[in-house]
């Protein structure tokens, strides 16, 4: 069972600015402050600077901080912050302290040489180790890229230098959608006497900013609380990490090593990323020269035995499409990854969204079913990217697991599991007495349909398979008419019949309202949150959320029958209620939908339910 | 007990050939038949992956492991085999079309790669599983039913492409030399890296002859050379001709004229790392100089699966852990009572 989960929906954010004393860094703190107010947030400050003006420069007793916490709810200017700018390893050291589990630490790896270290103390060459520093940690050369911006200025390198701050001030203001403009107008403001400078700063903000869309910068401003009251060992982790993790599980319950064949793509790379380091376990992830070939290798490494992934985004999954169908046909195991961001095309890389679903389900020639699941939150990522695995396996299917940038990159705390929280997954080997008896490739199990996973390197078992059509008897070459037909039913009844080896689908908050709001992927949060304000609040509704997307549970068509009226909420422009409505027409099923590369907020589901109500 | 010594038969599968009567595959098969046999790798410790095209029927026609593929993926598929199971010798068989048009990123950063595969690549100038279109190694002008007016673009040069890559290894053959093709397929298999085995290929129902004005056997001995390694270069029916150096480029003499001895013939060396002559005797075109055979290239370096397979290795030794949950103690963690 899924665990409830809370999202804290577009509270607030902390952000603390640190450096030299004389890096102004209150400035950037106090422009990132109005800039917030300008745009409706609530803001708290707290500037922390040195009692010396002037300390030694790099030095610890020299750091100056400024901490601000922007958006709704917000009394003070926050414990803890979600992003850290340590513009030297000083700062870096004075602040670590204050960063949240998850958050972000951004630093000007241009000021961390060896004699900026010896000056903050650092015993090592390596200052994040030497803090046991486990966050995510963007190195950005802020002062190189600070000079090249205004190499063609006239201006003094110390003058250069002082811009720095503005620089770091633009990429925070990209991680959070600030409007640029507004940063400007205050620096116009401000440096109004000197527009020298003010050319200056104003070229410098841009840049940073440009460097944060230019690299895809993200940093979720969500934290997804998972409530597991189970005792236990618990550590941080985002859904893309789970995700990596989730497939390391599968390896170790199902015996086969893992490959991850891939290429780099937002908002997916981290769990190329993940698994490159997870040679630790074993793994073998390779980054191929394009996506095509990151899932052609998985399905060659798939052919030789192994439990094989591709990872990608909504391009990479269209540029996949073939590779995928070959995987249906030749029947092998194969997981892809899709972490959703905006589209079309390059669309919205950075931002969220659940627009491949029909991609996912429908996007090859031919007819060509796969198993397509979707993880409901962060944690939920290792599970279902288990569950991926597992029925890749045991189905000798190719399965889309659909996160997205949302879940992907959105972090919380999670309750470690011990190996036997999770299902031995059951290989379908090529007994010895089927080879004696004449095995062909494309022999079936009566029962579940799935083929026999034979490993090359195996006396005995030699066989092709390939992207042709195969006859059902004899799995060589065929065209015949009826053969191809018989073939493309067993292939649409297999996956069928994963619908007997998944759960059932359960419904949550007031099961016997007349309303059920149902929803599916990495909305969850917000969903059953939503769902429990409205019971609060008198207005019951039932509330049943999809990770399983095709097959569907098999109890789906029981519970739709049970609601008067069914509201499908997701992010796009009704993609799961247009599946739901083709698979069981005549119900009544109305739908919430929001297509702006960003989560739902609680409201709009709230508010949507209300008006769906309201209406006869 | 088990077998040690095979037969071509022990490599042949149970399907009829379905290739057009006289197309130069049908040779090309028999001489793989014969090299896997030779090699002595069992049927059962082979796999044959292939693309899309004529050629890339050739899986089904092998009693190994096979899979035949998609269009242009098979070095990909191949390499993600290979890193998963290096034991396997691995054989992937494209077209020109195949591997250098729809194919032709996989190819070359497989080559770049080293992943250790022997990439057999049948080059008839043609599509002729669509039925006679130019291909990426058609000559400028060719005409087809595509290019009716003839092309008007310039072909890759095979090998050209292949050192682009950083290859470590490149033969060539002739469909009908079969001798050679043996050779050269077996040269490739002991080769540890990526292989590169062009093989000219007559497609007798679209292209039929396109590699007389070389292949014919009126013209073969003067118009190809077959390169042995530590041999002197020479060729011709009378084996009198012989390659020398003419400045920084090659040149072809009469031994006996022009006052040019045998000492002044080059001696073939396809294990020196420099590959500037090697890439100058592979872009001979036939024509002002002889079209090169045999094993031009093959210099060791470190593949691709061996060097995963090693870092895996030092790094699993290094850490030391035992399983997943094993991994995650070793980072940040709290325990809740």
């Amino acid at each position: 069972m899924l665990e409830k989960t809370n999202v804290k929906v577009l509270d607030k954010v902390v952000v603390r600015f640190s450096g030299d004393s004389g890096d102004g860094m209150q400035l950037a703190g106090n422009i990132f402050t109005n800039v917030s107010a300008g745009v409706g947030n609530q803001v708290s400050t707290f500037p922390d600077y040195p009692a010396e003006i002037r300390a030694p420069q790099g030095s610890l007793s020299g750091v100056s901080g400024f901490q601000v916490s922007v958006g709704t709810h917000v009394h003070t200017p926050g414990d803890q912050c979600d992003v850290l700018v340590a513009m030297n390893p000083a700062a870096l050291k004075q602040n670590v302290k204050f960063l949240k589990p998850g958050g972000v630490i951004i630093v000007d790896i241009d000021s961390f040489k060896e004699a900026d270290l010896k000056k903050a103390l650092f015993e090592t060459d390596d200052p994040f180790k030497e803090l046991g520093i486990t966050a995510q940690v963007l190195d950005v050369p802020i002062t190189s890229m600070t000079k090249a911006a205004l190499a063609d200025s006239g201006m003094d390198n110390k003058s250069i230098l002082k811009c720095r701050n503005i620089f770091a001030l633009g990429l925070v203001c990209w991680l959070f959608d600030r409007p640029l403009q507004s940063a400007i107008n205050f620096l116009k403001n401000k440096f109004a006497k000197k527009p020298a400078i003010f050319e200056a700063n104003a070229k410098v903000i841009n840049a940073g900013y440009n460097y944060g869309a230019n690299i895809h910068a993200t940093v979720s401003t969500y934290r997804i609380e998972t409530e597991d009251p189970r005792p236990g060992i618990y550590t941080d982790i985002n859904g893309n990490t789970a995700t990596a993790w989730g497939l390391i599980m599968a390896s170790e319950k199902s015996g086969r090593p893992l490959f991850l064949g891939s290429y780099p793509i937002t908002p997916a790379t981290d769990i190329l990323q993940e698994l490159a380091k997870r040679k630790d376990l074993g793994v073998k992830a390779c980054q191929m020269e394009d996506e095509i070939a990151g899932v052609c290798s998985a399905i060659g490494a798939s052919f030789a035995g192994d439990l094989a992934v591709t990872s990608t985004s909504g391009p990479g999954l269209a540029l996949k499409s073939e590779g995928i169908g070959l995987a249906v046909i030749a029947e092998l195991p194969l997981v892809v990854i899709d972490v959703q961001r905006g589209g079309p095309s390059t669309g919205l890389p950075t931002k969220t969204e659940q627009t491949d679903l029909l991609q996912a389900l429908y996007g090859r020639n031919g007819e060509s079913p796969v198993a397509v699941v979707a993880p409901a939150s962060p944690t939920d990522c290792f599970t279902m990217a288990f569950e991926a695995c597992r029925i890749a396996i045991e189905h000798m299917t190719p399965v889309i697991l659909l996160s997205d940038a949302f879940i992907g990159n959105g972090s919380s705390a999670w309750r470690i599991p011990d190996a036997n929280d999770y299902p031995e997954i059951k290989v379908h080997y090529l007994p010895q007495e089927e080879v004696e008896q004449g095995w062909k490739p494309y022999k079936r199990d009566a029962e579940t349909l799935v083929r026999y996973w034979a490993f090359p390197g195996t006396e005995g078992q030699q066989h092709r398979l390939g992207g042709l059509e195969k006859d059902a008897v004899t799995s060589a070459i065929s065209t015949d008419p009826v053969n191809h037909e018989k073939m493309v039913m067993a292939r649409r009844e297999k996956i069928a019949r994963i619908a007997n080896n998944i759960p059932e689908l359960e419904v949550l908050c007031d099961k016997d309202a007349d309303t059920i709001l149902i929803g599916w992927g990495g909305t969850y949060g917000h969903l059953y949150t939503a769902a429990e304000e409205l019971c609060a609040d008198g207005k019951p509704v039932a509330f049943a959320h999809f990770r399983y997307i095709n097959p569907l549970p098999k109890n789906t068509a029981d519970i739709l029958s049970r609601y008067k009226r069914i509201i499908v909420a997701e992010l796009n422009t009704g993609m799961f209620a247009d599946y739901l409505q083709a698979k069981f027409p005549g119900r009544d099923i109305r739908r919430i939908n929001k297509i702006q590369g960003q989560p739902f907020l609680v409201k709009e589901i709230v508010d949507g339910v209300n008006k769906i109500m309201e209406e006869k | 007990m088990e077998q040690t010594a095979y037969t071509p038969a022990n490599f042949k599968s149970d399907q009829s050939v379905r290739w057009c009567p006289g197309c130069g595959d049908h040779a090309i098969l028999n001489s793989l038949h014969k090299a896997m046999a030779t090699l002595g790798v069992p049927p059962h410790k082979t796999a044959v992956i292939s693309g899309i095209g004529c050629s890339s029927r050739l899986p089904y026609y092998m009693n190994t492991y096979g899979f035949h593929t998609i269009h242009g993926r098979a070095a990909a598929i191949a390499t993600g085999f290979k890193v998963a199971n290096p034991e396997m010798t691995v054989w992937q068989i494209s077209g020109d079309g195949d591997g250098l048009a729809i194919g032709g990123n996989h190819f070359i950063h497989a080559v770049r790669r080293n992943i250790d595969i022997n990439m057999l690549l049948f080059n008839n100038k043609i599509y002729g599983l669509t039925k006679g279109q130019y291909s990426p190694t058609s000559a400028r002008g060719f005409v087809s039913k595509s290019s009716p007016y003839g092309t008007t673009e310039d072909p890759f040069i095979p090998a050209e492409l292949v050192f682009g890559a950083r290859g470590q290894f490149f033969a060539r053959s002739i469909d009908v030399e079969l001798a050679i093709t043996q050779e050269v397929l077996l040269a490739a298999a002991k080769h540890k890296g990526a292989s590169v085995v062009e093989i000219l290929q007559n497609c007798v129902i679209y292209n039929n002859g396109i590699h007389n004005p070389i292949t014919d056997k009126e013209v073969r001995a003067d118009r190809t050379i077959h390169l042995r390694q530590g041999e002197k270069m020479l060729f011709g029916k009378e084996m009198n001709r012989g390659l020398v150096r003419d400045g920084f480029l090659l040149k072809a003499v009469t031994v006996g004229e022009d006052g040019y001895t045998m000492d002044d013939v080059l001696v073939h060396d396809a294990h020196t790392e420099s590959n500037f002559l090697h890439q100058q005797l592979a872009m001979m075109d036939g024509i002002t100089l002889p079209l090169a055979i045999g094993v031009i290239r093959d210099v060791a370096s470190p593949t691709y699966n061996e060097s995963v397979d090693q870092q895996v290795e030092e790094v699993r030794a290094k850490k030391g852990f035992t399983c997943l949950r094993d991994m995650i103690l070793a980072g940040e963690t709290w325990e809740v009572k």
